[in-house]
């Protein structure tokens, strides 16, 4: 982990001012009493990228994305968002990023039209009704917008959530878990509609999935998290192709099962004979 | 293409105008959002209106017959008009707006909206403002019928306590708030199995403020204590001028003092629990 975390600082310093960048994090580290739930993680994410952070429970992604976001506060470590230290200067930036997650709703009885109104003037939105009709159409939720958000079923508030997240069109989006408990058609809807908000706007999307093919589909690059450490930092390509396998599923299970790298095994008696 | 269609492509151009996130005027526009928020609850809900006015209703009437009860007795302070309505109707400003703040507060939390709100731009104090304002509008909802319906039942009229009863108001709401902070913040940091919290925390107040009886009843150790809460002076002040016809605006400048002191400790409270809740990482495990 510590090479990942030096070599990606490396990276850091090759790459443009971290002030441009989306997401710089250096050293992020969270601990809950004598639990290391984020363990001296670093990376920075480009704008226009879409990155995964995958893992399985308990792996950091959800605290990863909470402490990005000012949920959570780091014990130590760095969050940079466009060049705004997260500890200090988080409103500065605050228009420019939004987030959806399954573990947040928004209230159930205003309808979903009440609710994106308080959020556009939360977000500081001057045209209102114009972006949310444009936001509805974006995600087929028009005729929805009368009805109360409590009363949605789960691929129609994923919908109202996501509406939610894309009102202020942030240049960054945090998405934990985008597509849990839909069924297979709606998360294929969802992912085509995050692709392709951030392929057209050149936005930057950081996503926590347990979601194998949402991840290979979406991702440019992966972050594999196991125990609130980096294990792996690549493209899924990358990935697939150093760990022998298939599908990025199958290098999921060998990671969490504990099944070394083809590469690492073969240097295995490289080492022990130097 | 059809018209439909021309519309539908020209919408998708429709980008977000953004304000700017700084200024007043900014925090003014996320408070009004917040208010809009909360008076868009109250309207999905007749029942939740209703029930605004029914508990201070039921307050209001139990006390006023018994009022009505003991003017036919010897004693002259049961006899004096009003006492113990204006008792009712006082506690219930402090009590009503401490409840309107705090279960307001709640509210996002049962609707697990307070991760949305806490990475949105809204800042703490606003969000502290918005519930303020919002407990005063809900109070309105509540107290002005109440008030009114006193008038006609029992012919008590809470206008009678004169300009006081807007400075009885300041100290009663402010109170409210620092009781509210306290209440949020540890809501907050503990999640809402401390919700009970929202609701006794007033009641704490009840035998302290003297609320139907004057402080010289209270033990002599207990008198200062009392003596150092804002609402005292209000209850005091509301009986000397109902019973005496005098007031004295000393002892509302001392409530006020206080408060300003209660109202610091309270959103310092709201603040470091606030603080605590992102340290522990119970912002997003809060919910039903």
């Amino acid at each position: 982990m510590d090479e990942t975390a030096g070599s990606f600082r490396k990276e850091l310093s090759a790459r443009p001012e971290p002030s441009s960048l989306p997401v710089a994090v250096r050293g992020l580290t969270k601990l809950y009493g004598s639990v290391t739930a984020v363990d001296h993680i670093t990376f920075a994410i480009e704008a226009g990228t879409t990155v995964a952070l995958l893992g399985g429970n308990g792996a950091g992604k959800t605290t990863t994305i909470a402490m990005l976001l000012g949920l959570i506060m780091p014990t130590a470590g760095e969050i940079r968002v466009f060049g705004a230290d997260m500890s200090r200067n988080r409103y500065d930036v605050a228009q420019r990023l939004n987030f959806q997650s399954p573990y947040v709703d928004l209230p159930a009885r205003l309808t979903v039209k009440q609710n994106l109104t308080v959020y556009a003037g939360l977000y500081g939105i001057a045209n209102v009704a114009e972006r949310i009709a444009c936001v509805a159409e974006h995600l087929q939720i028009e005729m929805l917008l009368d009805r109360p958000t409590g009363k949605l079923s789960a691929g129609q508030k994923t919908r109202v959530g996501l509406a939610k997240a894309l009102l202020n069109a942030p240049e960054l989006l945090l998405l934990d878990e985008p597509t849990a408990s839909l069924d297979p058609d709606t998360a294929d809807w969802i992912r085509h509609k995050l692709k392709d908000y951030a392929r057209s706007r050149n936005a930057t999307l950081l996503l926590a999935s347990h979601n194998m093919a949402e991840v290979e589909r979406l991702a440019d690059r992966v972050i594999l998290l196991q125990a609130g450490r980096i294990i792996e930092d690549e493209t899924p390509k990358a990935l697939i192709e150093g760990y022998g396998r298939k599908t990025l599923e199958d290098v999921f299970l060998d990671v969490v099962r504990g099944r070394a790298k083809p590469e690492d095994v073969e240097s295995e008696p490289t080492r022990k004979a130097s | 293409m059809t018209a439909r269609e021309t519309t539908r492509e020209a919408m998708r151009d429709i980008e977000p105008v953004l304000l700017p996130l700084s200024g007043i005027h900014a925090s003014l526009r996320r408070m009004a959002a917040l208010v809009r928020r909360y008076i868009y609850l109250l309207r999905s809900s007749g029942v939740r209106l209703v029930e605004l006015i029914y508990w201070p209703f039921l307050q209001m009437l139990t006390w006023g017959f018994l009022q009505k009860y003991l003017a036919g007795t010897q004693n002259s302070y049961a006899q004096a008009a009003g006492v113990l309505i204006g008792s009712v109707l006082l506690w219930d400003i402090l009590f009503r707006s401490k409840i309107g703040f705090s279960t307001t507060f709640i509210e996002e939390m049962w609707s697990r909206n307070l991760g949305n709100l806490l990475t949105s731009p809204l800042r703490p104090y606003e969000l502290v403002a918005a519930l303020s304002l919002w407990s005063i509008i809900r109070l309105s909802v509540s107290m002005v019928p109440v008030a009114i319906a006193a008038f006609f039942i029992f012919g008590f009229n809470l206008l009678d306590l004169g300009v006081a009863l807007a400075a009885f108001f300041c100290v009663l709401v402010l109170t409210s708030w620092s009781l509210g902070l306290i209440s949020v913040g540890v809501i907050l940091r503990y999640g809402l199995g401390a919700e009970e919290l929202a609701w006794s925390l007033a009641f704490l107040l009840l035998p302290l403020c003297c609320v139907y009886y004057p402080v010289s009843v209270l033990p002599h150790w207990l008198q200062p204590v009392a003596l150092a809460l804002p609402p005292t002076h209000v209850f005091e002040g509301m009986r000397s001028i109902l019973l005496h016809h005098t007031f004295d605006a000393t002892d509302l400048w001392w409530a006020l003092a206080l408060n300003a002191i209660y109202l610091a400790v309270g959103y310092a409270t709201f603040s470091w629990f606030l603080g605590s809740a992102r340290v522990n990482g119970t912002l997003l495990q809060l919910g039903e």
